[in-house]
């Protein structure tokens, strides 16, 4: 199914949003890298009207220096729905992405039903360190986001073009400047989660370098009403390295959601 | 031309077999490596060879601060700088520099310089720096902000040195309800303040402006680009309408002198190499973290070091780039007078020991570079 590229524009904010499918809305948060279109969006576009927006300082949409933190991001977004109308929405998020949702719900959880999370960030497990992907090299960084390895081999035989040397730095950049310093959470953000009363998938691959698997029981220790699904052979991007299987668990996941 | 003899303080006895397995010899290195009685020694040997330049007339000392590597000894360079104001009468002590955005609290780099410039009576010159990437890995600084954080700092700094005080600070990284220094700087207004830097234009920019006119040191770098920077810096001042003095421009380099040339190359070689390939060993990711410099500036570098990011560099490409100055009096004298042609630079910041280079060594070439090289550039 062909997804749609449009373009929102929120103040003084232009960001790009892909679009794909129809049925109740489901709002895909990216994390450090944005997404190309993939087919686990496909998996969910023939039930599912797909939204995902290219967060502000990354890829191509603008970069406004007013976004400084996790938190700008936020109510950012919650400005972004309120302005495009959205509501009843489904929230996934990856990585970044995860952890941006979840700073979303515990301001505003009114216009969402469900929320899960793919290996968010956001939180922090005392004496169990992330994975520092700054100092990685780029071939160890690739390498560390997957279980299967020929994963990253596709994407280490392909030579990026200027444009897209661009984009990387330019998500790079946004991503130090969000998750720096404390690395990859907010230390206010666990202690309102309780505050997110959605029912919650917590989806965690059994292999990520990233975020360690150990953070998922925390996050449904925290999450009033979460169930966890951890996928084997699995990295820290779950919905690439096992599309259809993780498609399913969400369309599980939802079908038992009020609607 | 001014002379600063200028120092590291490497940790020599480093097991360089041992270092070479790490990602890099900053930020990472096991500091099982450091045995703390060899390193007692290396502190006592270096300010001996620190100490030793004002006998032989230099105009300053220069000291510099990188935390949490083998690489430099001095994470505090404000205690070499104490030591060293005990130790000398009339020479001028340069910390090149503090790392400004790595503090919470400017407040303290301002209160220290002002302690040391009153401790020496007026010897201080304060240089400012970012710290280079790798401190930002090893302090959890966030890298985004690292040139507003510089910017802020040095801004409450100054002001700190010649506002009087209590004053409010407000910042949007300090934010300070009482800025009321005790000591006030001994120099009117403050201490001379210099630029380290790697050369990045946005530093180029800022340290030239005319409200600073801070002389711009260029560390580490080929001949062509030393002289790029500072010609960058002069074009910058003619923009700003004004022509660059002598002494806005510096030069920090690793100088070894000999008798003759082969016996300089046999002597330094493998010291030299030992800086650049064992020492300042970094990866790309650890020397330019997200947002350390603009997306235009990083992508120079990645064009422009090229040749220094990859690979061992030996100590012949070393002299041939102009990177070092290794060889007989007239050799380096030549070097450095070619430099002074093609830029107009009057600040020669000597690195005149570096990697696993000896006490004996050290203090040789100390005496041939103020013996042979310096009466000769004198202005």
């Amino acid at each position: 199914m062909p997804a749609q590229l449009t373009e929102l524009r929120i103040r003084d904010v232009t960001i790009k949003l892909h679009r794909a499918g129809s049925g109740p809305k489901l709002l895909f948060l990216h994390g450090a890298g944005v997404p190309q279109w993939l087919p686990f969006f496909d998996a969910l576009a023939d039930h599912y009207q797909v939204l995902v927006p290219e967060h502000p300082g990354f890829g191509g949409s603008d970069d406004p220096s007013w976004i400084q933190s996790m938190s700008d991001l936020a109510m950012f977004y919650l400005e972004l729905i309120e302005e495009a109308g959205l509501d009843r929405i489904h929230l996934i998020g990856n990585s970044l992405g995860g952890w941006l949702s979840a700073e979303i719900l515990i301001r505003d959880r009114s216009r969402f039903r469900s929320l899960t999370l793919l290996a968010p960030a956001g939180i922090r497990v005392k004496g169990v360190p992330c994975g520092d992907n700054f100092i990685w090299g780029p071939e160890e960084a690739v390498r560390n986001l997957y279980h299967d390895q020929t994963f990253a081999d596709r994407i280490l035989a392909l030579t990026p073009n200027e444009a897209q040397m661009d984009v990387m730095l330019k998500n790079r950049f946004t991503v130090a400047k969000l998750g720096w310093q404390p690395r990859w959470f907010n230390p206010d953000l666990e202690k309102w989660l309780h505050r997110i009363k959605l029912p919650a998938l917590v989806l965690w691959g059994d292999n990520d370098k990233i975020m360690p698997r150990a953070y998922a029981a925390l996050w449904r220790e925290r999450l009033p009403d979460a169930r966890l699904v951890v996928v084997e052979k699995c990295g820290h991007l779950p919905h690439v390295e096992h599309a259809a299987l993780v498609a399913h668990h969400v369309r599980e996941f939802l079908e038992g959601v009020a609607p | 031309m001014k002379f600063v003899s200028f120092h590291l303080m490497p940790y020599r006895p480093l097991d360089l077999a041992e270092a070479a397995k790490h990602r890099s010899p900053w930020v990472v290195l096991p500091n099982r490596l450091y045995d703390p009685v060899k390193g007692a020694e290396e502190y006592a040997r270096h300010i001996d060879a620190l100490v030793y330049a004002e006998e032989l007339g230099f105009d300053a000392i220069g000291v510099n601060e990188h935390h949490q590597t083998a690489y430099g000894l001095m994470p505090a360079p404000n205690l070499i700088a104490s030591a060293l104001i005990q130790r000398t009468r009339t020479i001028k002590i340069a910390i090149l520099g503090r790392a400004l955005p790595l503090v919470n609290n400017p407040i303290y780099i301002a209160e220290e310089f002002a302690m040391l410039d009153n401790l020496s009576r007026g010897r201080i010159i304060a240089g400012f720096v970012r710290g280079i990437g790798s401190e930002y890995h090893s302090s959890g600084t966030n890298p985004f902000f690292s040139h507003e954080r510089f910017h802020e700092a040095h801004d409450l700094i100054i002001r700190a040195w010649t506002e009087p005080g209590p004053f409010v600070f407000d910042g949007d990284h300090f934010s300070l309800q009482y800025v009321n220094l005790w000591p006030r700087p001994y120099q009117t207004p403050h201490p001379p303040v210099w630029i380290p830097s790697q050369g990045s234009t946005e530093t180029v920019a800022w340290a030239a402006d005319p409200k600073r006119k801070y002389p711009f040191l260029v560390t580490f770098s080929s001949a062509d680009l030393v002289a790029r920077y500072h010609n960058s810096y002069r074009e910058r001042a003619a923009q700003y309408g004004y022509e660059a003095a002598p002494d806005q421009l510096g030069w920090a380099c690793p100088i070894y002198v000999a008798e003759t040339d082969e016996r300089a190359r046999e002597e330094a070689g493998r010291a030299v190499e030992t800086l650049f390939n064992d020492f300042l060993r970094q990866s790309f990711e650890m020397l330019m973290p997200p947002g350390y410099t603009s997306i235009g500036s990083m992508k120079n570098f990645i064009r422009s070091r090229g040749a220094l990011g990859g690979g061992r560099v030996s100590a012949e490409a070393l002299v041939e780039t102009g990177t070092a100055l290794i060889g007989s009096p007239r050799t380096v004298l030549s070097g450095i007078e070619r430099m002074r042609e093609r830029t107009g630079f009057g600040i020669l910041v000597a690195l005149l020991q570096f990697g696993i280079l000896s006490d004996d060594l050290t203090r040789r070439n100390m005496d041939l570079f103020a013996a042979e090289v310096m009466p000769h550039l004198r202005d």
